[in-house]
Parts: structure tokens; sequence; C-alpha cells
């Protein structure tokens, strides 16, 4: 299942754990991503937290928890690669993987449809 | 009911907008930050071929002195800067610093000796103030223009010069700060032999109407491609050059702001004409004795950059900050963050070590010498 945020986070869910990333419509408005801060595992995080941070080449931006869980895994290869969020932001370019800790809370989130309704 | 946008726009606002450029408010003017291309591809390509830029925002200021005499010019300036502006040679451009009572920078600007009068290109925040300054002190002697009607280009990188030179062959012949009269396209222009870059690159004043054709011709070259203020900003950044407003601003003299250089060697302390300019007993003061603090370029030691506005501490768990970061970002040609700020004379010597604050936590810093990478100037 595949979610959004109005901060143009997305999360996809595998069970209990959601790999989450910026949209591809926050990456182009976004420019040129030069630096990529990811949480450290084992991070515990509530809905809407600061989780991570992506920087273009003009400014830093905050990157939010879509929902309350665990930080299990973060992907390396962004954080030696931060362009790979521009050319790949729902793929190779997730940012984080977390267990959910209540599945209720996916309630809270866009589909697909309503995200893109919101772009305008 | 829509707003009707208050922002400016120069004569090249049409071409940004054909050439998909992402526009923003800067300066009171709707400029491209970017094309479709990126920031970093637009960056790298100005230093590995050619990029083309629209300053046309930036203030165009012509001094003419009543008397017809430009030495009459130039000495009714040097009340306003400590440049020497009396040696400067015809066909010559110099940087200058408007200066206040206490020695603050009012602006930052180049000056160039066209002959019957000096050409001021001054920033476009700073515009309307520098030509009120001008008028105030300088009227009795001169007459001040704000040039209206003319755009400013930057073509700026090792290829600049064969580019251009395929419209005006004695652009060859200039070297680094030459200004020149010529035409390009049947269009007179003022073109310098400088840039905001640290690359060799030429500026180009030309006629507003004729502005867009000169571009489509220079873009029709594909060693040339469009470039933002994006990519204009991590340049200079990476040339050690300073923006006024975030490196420069009333509160830092030309001697903190590492800028002695632009005080001429006349105008300092037992020099034919020293003095004479606002703040001169400041500044000539500090250029004899030093000042307590100095811009200085900084490496954060990890991957993420610092910005403009972080504080400065000696030590990792020191209470107070020494200085601030004034401008910082990612140097797209090293592939590592970089900064400019101000610290204590005593820590502004390379290598010594600093730490700033990022997001609530210390991140190692190292002062560096300036610029970051080497300048490309046609000396």
């Amino acid at each position: 299942m595949l979610k959004f945020t109005t901060d143009h986070e997305w999360l996809r869910l595998d069970g209990e754990v959601a790999t989450v990333g910026i949209t591809d419509f926050a990456q182009d408005k976004l420019g040129d991503l030069v630096f990529v801060e990811l949480p450290k595992t084992g991070t515990k995080l509530k809905k809407g937290d600061a989780a991570a941070v992506v920087e273009s080449v003009k400014a830093a931006s905050d990157v939010y928890a879509p929902v309350a869980g665990e930080v299990v895994e973060v992907n390396a290869k962004v954080g030696g690669d931060p362009s790979l969020v521009n050319s790949a932001a729902t793929g190779e370019g997730w940012l984080f993987k977390m267990k959910i800790a209540d599945a209720k809370e996916l309630d809270t989130l866009l589909d697909e449809e309503a995200y893109r309704a919101t772009l305008g | 009911m829509a707003q009707a946008s208050t922002l400016k726009r120069t004569p090249l606002y049409a071409l940004h907008v054909r050439l998909g450029g992402r526009m923003t408010p800067f300066a009171g003017y709707e400029m491209p930050v970017q094309y479709p291309t990126g920031i970093i591809k637009e960056h790298t390509h100005t230093r590995t071929a050619a990029g083309l830029f629209d300053v046309s925002h930036m203030g165009q200021i012509a001094i003419r002195p009543h008397s017809g005499r430009l030495t009459d010019a130039a000495l009714a300036l040097e009340t306003l800067v400590g440049a020497d502006i009396l040696a400067l040679a015809q066909g010559r451009q110099r940087y200058a610093l408007f200066t206040n009572a206490t020695g603050g920078i009012l602006d930052d600007l180049m000056v160039a000796n066209l002959g019957d009068h000096l050409r001021l290109v001054v920033n476009a925040a700073c515009k309307e103030a520098d030509a009120a300054h001008l008028t105030t002190y300088l009227s009795a002697t001169c007459n001040i223009d704000p040039l209206q009607d003319r755009a400013l280009l930057a073509l700026q990188g090792p290829a600049a010069e064969a580019v251009l030179a395929a419209l005006a062959p004695e652009v060859r012949s200039m070297r680094f700060m030459d200004v020149r009269v010529l035409r390009l396209l049947g269009a007179t222009c003022v073109v310098s032999r400088s840039g905001y870059t640290g690359e060799d690159g030429f500026e180009i004043s030309i006629a507003a109407a004729a502005a867009e054709a000169l571009c489509d011709v220079l873009l029709q070259d594909n060693t040339v491609r469009p470039a933002g203020l994006g990519a204009r900003d991590s340049l200079r950044l990476e040339a050690g050059l300073c923006l006024y407003g975030s490196d420069l601003d009333t509160s830092t003299t030309p001697v903190e702001a590492a800028l002695e250089w632009a005080i001429g060697k006349p105008r300092r302390t037992g020099g034919a004409r020293a003095g004479g300019f606002p703040g001169a007993e400041v500044v000539l003061r500090q250029i004899d004795h030093g000042a307590a603090r100095r811009r200085v370029g900084l490496r954060p030691q990890g991957r993420a950059p610092v910005r403009g506005g972080a504080a400065l501490f000696g030590a990792a768990d020191a209470a107070a900050p020494i200085g601030t970061v004034t401008s910082g970002g990612f140097a797209i040609s090293l592939g590592v963050p970089i900064a400019m700020g101000y610290v204590p004379s005593e820590a502004a010597k390379a290598g010594t070590e600093l730490f700033a604050e990022l997001r609530g936590a210390r991140q190692a810093m190292q002062v560096c010498d300036l610029p970051f990478v080497p300048l490309s100037y046609k000396r």
C-alpha cells in the first residue's frame, strides 16, 4: 500500500515495515540535493517528528515521520549520493524504513489520488 | 481576484520563461534561480565551458563631471570610496566600497573609467540608495545618471573568450578588468573582462531592446548554457567572493572583511590623498593596527553544509559564540561543504579549529585560505 502526506513524504507498507521517502514533486521543487542526514536505526519517532534532513544547494528541508514507529534501516546509498533522491525519489532514493507502531495511523494519510489533488 | 505582481522584470524575463527558468523574487525582481538543467549542472558548465547569466537587476550608474574633466569626477567619487579612482586609467575597472561614517560598508561595486564618464555597477538591492548617496554628495560637481534602459549580462567560463570573439575579435586582447566600448550584433556595448565566478569571462552592458537577441545568438553556440542565480551564488562562494547583505553590511569594515586591498595606497596613512572618505579614520587605523575580527574561509569537517547565520565557537562545549558564519553552502566543484564567516583575528589563521552550531549540535570547522578553487583571471 502506498500512502502520502501533505508534506510530500510517501510511505510504502510491507507487513509491519514502512519504507519512507520524499515524492517526485518534492525533489523537483527542492532542486539538486547535495546532502542527506538520515536518522539512526533504533530511533523512535512520533507522527510528524523531524526524521531526516534533505539539503539542496540552496537550503535544508526537514523530512517528517508520516506515522509513529521505530527506524529499522536507513538507505546508506543516499548518504553517499544525494542525487539518487532526485533521480529516483520513489524507488532507489528511499530514505529510511520503520517498524510502524499503530497501523490505524495509516488512515490519517492520503492515497495517491488525494495527494495529487493537493498539488493543484 | 488575482494579485498583480509587484515584482520588476529585467529585459530578459521573456527569455527566462522561454528557457524554462524557475522564477523567484530577488531584490524586487523576478529572476531565474535555475533552469531545467539544475544548479549543479549550471555551476559545473560555467567552470568547464561557458555560463550566461542575466544580471540586469543590478544598477548601472553613469557619473559625468560638470566640468568635462574626468579627474573632477574621480576626485568627487573618492569622497565616498577609499579606492584610488584618480589612477584608474581609461578602459580600466576597479572594485570599490561605499563606506559610512563608522567605516561600515554600504555597498560593494565596480567603477569603470569610460573616458568622459565613470560607469558604476552596484548591487540590485542597494541601487536606489547608492544613487541617492551619489546625488546627495556629488551633484554639485557631477551629473548622476542611473541608466534605465540597459541590460547586463555575464558570460563566464573558460570558453567565454572564444564565444564572444566570434562576435567581436577584439575581446581577445582584453585582460582582466579591462573595459571596452564595442559593437555586438550592431549594438553598442560596454564590455568588461570581469565577473563574479572566479572564471575568466565578460560582463556586457547592452541596450535593453537588444539584449534578448544577443542572448539568443550566444546561446546558439552550444558551449554556452544559461545559468541562474543559484549557480551564481555557488560559484562566487567557491571563489571566496563576498555577497553584500550576507558577508558585507554596515557592521563590517573593509579591513574586517579582508578587503583592505580595495583601499588604494594613496588613500592610506601617509598617502598623497590619505583619508577623505566616510569612516576613513576607522579604516586607516585598522589598516595600520589591525581589526578585531576578520572574514575567513571555513571548511565544515563533515558532509553537512553549514549556512549563513550559524554561530561559531572556539570549543565544542564553549558557551559563548566567538563569530558567525555569513555564507555557506556546498562546493559543487569540490564535492564538500564550504563557508565564510567572521572570527576573532587571533583565530583567523588557516588550520584553526572552530565549531559551528548546526541543528543543535556542534560541527567541527576548520579555517582555510580563500579562494576555495583556483581563480582563472586573464591577467
